[in-house]
């Protein structure tokens, strides 16, 4: 009893740290629409390459723009270009896997061949193809993230829900005439919703790791709009001389990303009581 | 065994099949006329027209699609459009730096993971395992990309023990070699190490609740020699799942960390034929990375039929 209750408190630590964490990055962001401390895209050589003060918290780059300021506005950006691809993932991937659930057979064995096919390809490799293909931009980076993410959601879409179609109470609205689009939304889904929202965070969390690569390789948001990546493809250019300006950016996709990822363990252990009885 | 191993290899030359006319399609979509991106801005509509015959641009889609993979099949990717050499002849010394690379990473990855994880479990609620497991917590939210900077800023610019960028060249002997990708190996293989720990740890766990741990343990068995010659082995199978998936993460992290640490290596001749329109190139390289991959899960595959016989025989499902 005492080390349930014990288990507990450490999932809901995980969901609070994950919570809290999360929650700073998104108040950043829209903090970044009305308030930033200086102008992000401002040019001021005369300030340039300056180490973290008072002044400019994480310093300024080499056109002397506040770095504070340039990751305030990247994290609105790095998050919008995640919600948008687990998004896109989600609303393909997600219909797939319960039609390939509902249906089974040919066209099950397509679906999951399909997936198969598609989980050759590196995802970061596709990423970069695809925002080849119709440019560099962030739209594109998400519509990239997103395409990797469809095989993920209908993978798992499907496995949570299989089991469920041979259950009594799928069984009994077939009965009674309800329709597989009716019953999947009815019943199968809302009975998967949880293993969908932690495999979402996880996502999300790949997601802005993913972005950050290409923006990183100059595939994804274009300047002057600022971006974490793009900060830490410029930082390495004056690597020696700021090495601030590579500190900050990563620190901050870092962040993001543990906060995601704690988010994701302590929703799992709240909502799948079977992983809290397993650890 | 025989008929799985059959089956096996035959959804494999099909998924590589189907992969192939995958990355042929897309590179149709590609804007840019490879010929015209040869020739310039200035050609001649006369020259352009015969160096696209030439390059057989002028064929249609199937036959085009035919002779490629025609030629893939027997070692002949074709001819980069940049360059003008066979592509097999650019890939060579660039396998020779991401190949090395891929297994130093993966040599990095498994060898902290292992340790670490089975130590984790074997001392599950206590100090160590708290500390180890947040460490790994941190590390597999770093990006290997800005890992790699860090590593530069630390190891390269501040101790000068490796360098900052650049490949030495195997010619010039295995350590300026084998020097030159301990940094970009550490990048790539140390937050797959978190990851992987932390599934070591889960799955040592779980076998560690077994009966046959109890039965070994009662019989006499000491408790490390339990861990390591029962609970380990039978936790193998996730652990196994997981490094074939990670393979993947290799691939298309070689192709950033090769652009952090200036290598030439596969990943930046991918990227460089995609800035060039050297159309031919990244199809038969991206075609040749999926196969990779997806041979690296058939071996995964052969792996589980060897780690646990039931599988094979589908006497457990």
């Amino acid at each position: 009893m005492i080390a349930a209750t014990f288990r507990s408190v450490r999932s809901s630590r995980n969901l609070m740290i994950g919570l809290a964490i999360t929650g700073l990055m998104v108040a950043m962001a829209l903090v970044s629409f009305v308030w930033t401390p200086h102008s992000p895209t401002g040019l001021n050589i005369l300030s340039k390459m300056q180490a973290p003060s008072a002044r400019h918290l994480f310093g300024t780059d080499a056109f002397g723009r506040d770095v504070f300021s340039m990751v305030m506005t990247g994290a609105w950006n790095s998050l919008s270009v995640s919600i948008v691809a687990v998004a896109v993932g989600m609303g393909a991937g997600v219909p797939l896997g319960a039609l390939a659930a509902a249906r089974g057979g040919v066209i099950d064995g397509l679906i999951m061949r399909m997936n198969d096919l598609a989980f050759a390809f590196p995802a970061l490799l596709t990423a970069v193809i695809i925002t080849a293909i119709f440019g560099p931009g962030a739209i594109n980076a998400m519509i990239a993230i997103g395409i990797f993410n469809v095989p993920v959601f209908a993978r798992i879409t499907r496995g949570a829900s299989l089991g469920l179609w041979s259950r009594d109470f799928v069984r009994a609205a077939r009965c009674a005439g309800r329709s597989d689009v009716a019953i999947t939304l009815s019943h199968i889904l809302p009975n998967i919703n949880h293993v969908l929202v932690v495999q979402a965070t996880i996502q999300f969390a790949l997601a802005i790791v993913a972005e950050a690569g290409l923006s990183y390789v100059g595939l994804g948001t274009q300047p002057p709009q600022p971006s974490w990546g793009k900060m830490l493809n410029d930082a390495q250019t004056y690597i020696y001389d700021a090495p601030w300006l590579a500190i900050f950016p990563g620190l901050a996709i870092t962040l993001a990303v543990l906060g995601l990822n704690l988010l994701g363990d302590g929703l799992r252990d709240v909502l799948d009581p079977r992983v809290r009885r397993q650890r | 065994m025989a008929a799985y191993v059959s089956g096996r290899i035959l959804s494999l030359v099909l998924t590589t099949l189907a992969a192939s006319v995958v990355v042929f399609l897309l590179m149709q979509l590609l804007p840019g006329d490879p010929a015209a991106v040869m020739l310039g801005v200035n050609a001649q509509p006369e020259t352009l027209a015969a160096l696209r015959r030439q390059m057989g641009l002028d064929e249609p889609l199937l036959t085009r699609y035919l002779s490629w993979i025609g030629g893939f099949a027997v070692g002949d990717f074709g001819t980069s459009y940049t360059y003008s050499v066979p592509i097999a002849e650019l890939l060579g010394p660039r396998v020779m730096v991401s190949l090395p690379l891929a297994l130093m990473a993966m040599a990095i990855s498994v060898g902290v993971a292992l340790p670490v994880g089975v130590y984790a479990a074997a001392n599950r609620g206590r100090a160590g395992d708290t500390a180890s497991m947040g460490i790994a917590q941190v590390a597999v939210a770093v990006p290997n990309f800005w890992l790699g900077l860090l590593l530069i800023l630390l190891f390269a610019l501040e101790l000068r023990w490796f360098p900052a960028s650049g490949f030495a060249g195997w010619e010039n002997g295995l350590w300026p070699g084998i020097r030159s990708l301990i940094l970009p190996a550490l990048a790539l293989g140390l937050p797959l190490a978190a990851i992987l720990a932390r599934v070591t740890r889960s799955a040592v766990i779980e076998a560690l609740g077994e009966d046959f741990v109890r039965t070994a343990r009662a019989k006499g068995l000491s408790r490390r020699a339990t861990l390591w010659l029962h609970a380990t082995p039978n936790a193998l199978i996730p652990v196994i799942t997981i490094i074939g998936l990670q393979f993947s993460f290799l691939m298309a992290g070689t192709i950033i960390i090769e652009n952090v640490f200036n290598l030439p290596g596969v990943g930046r001749l991918v990227f460089q034929s995609i800035a060039q329109r050297d159309l031919i190139t990244v199809q038969s390289l991206v075609t040749l990375l999926a196969a990779s991959v997806i041979v690296v899960n058939f071996l995964v595959d052969l792996a589980y039929g060897w780690l646990d016989p039931r599988l094979s025989t589908g006497g457990a499902r």
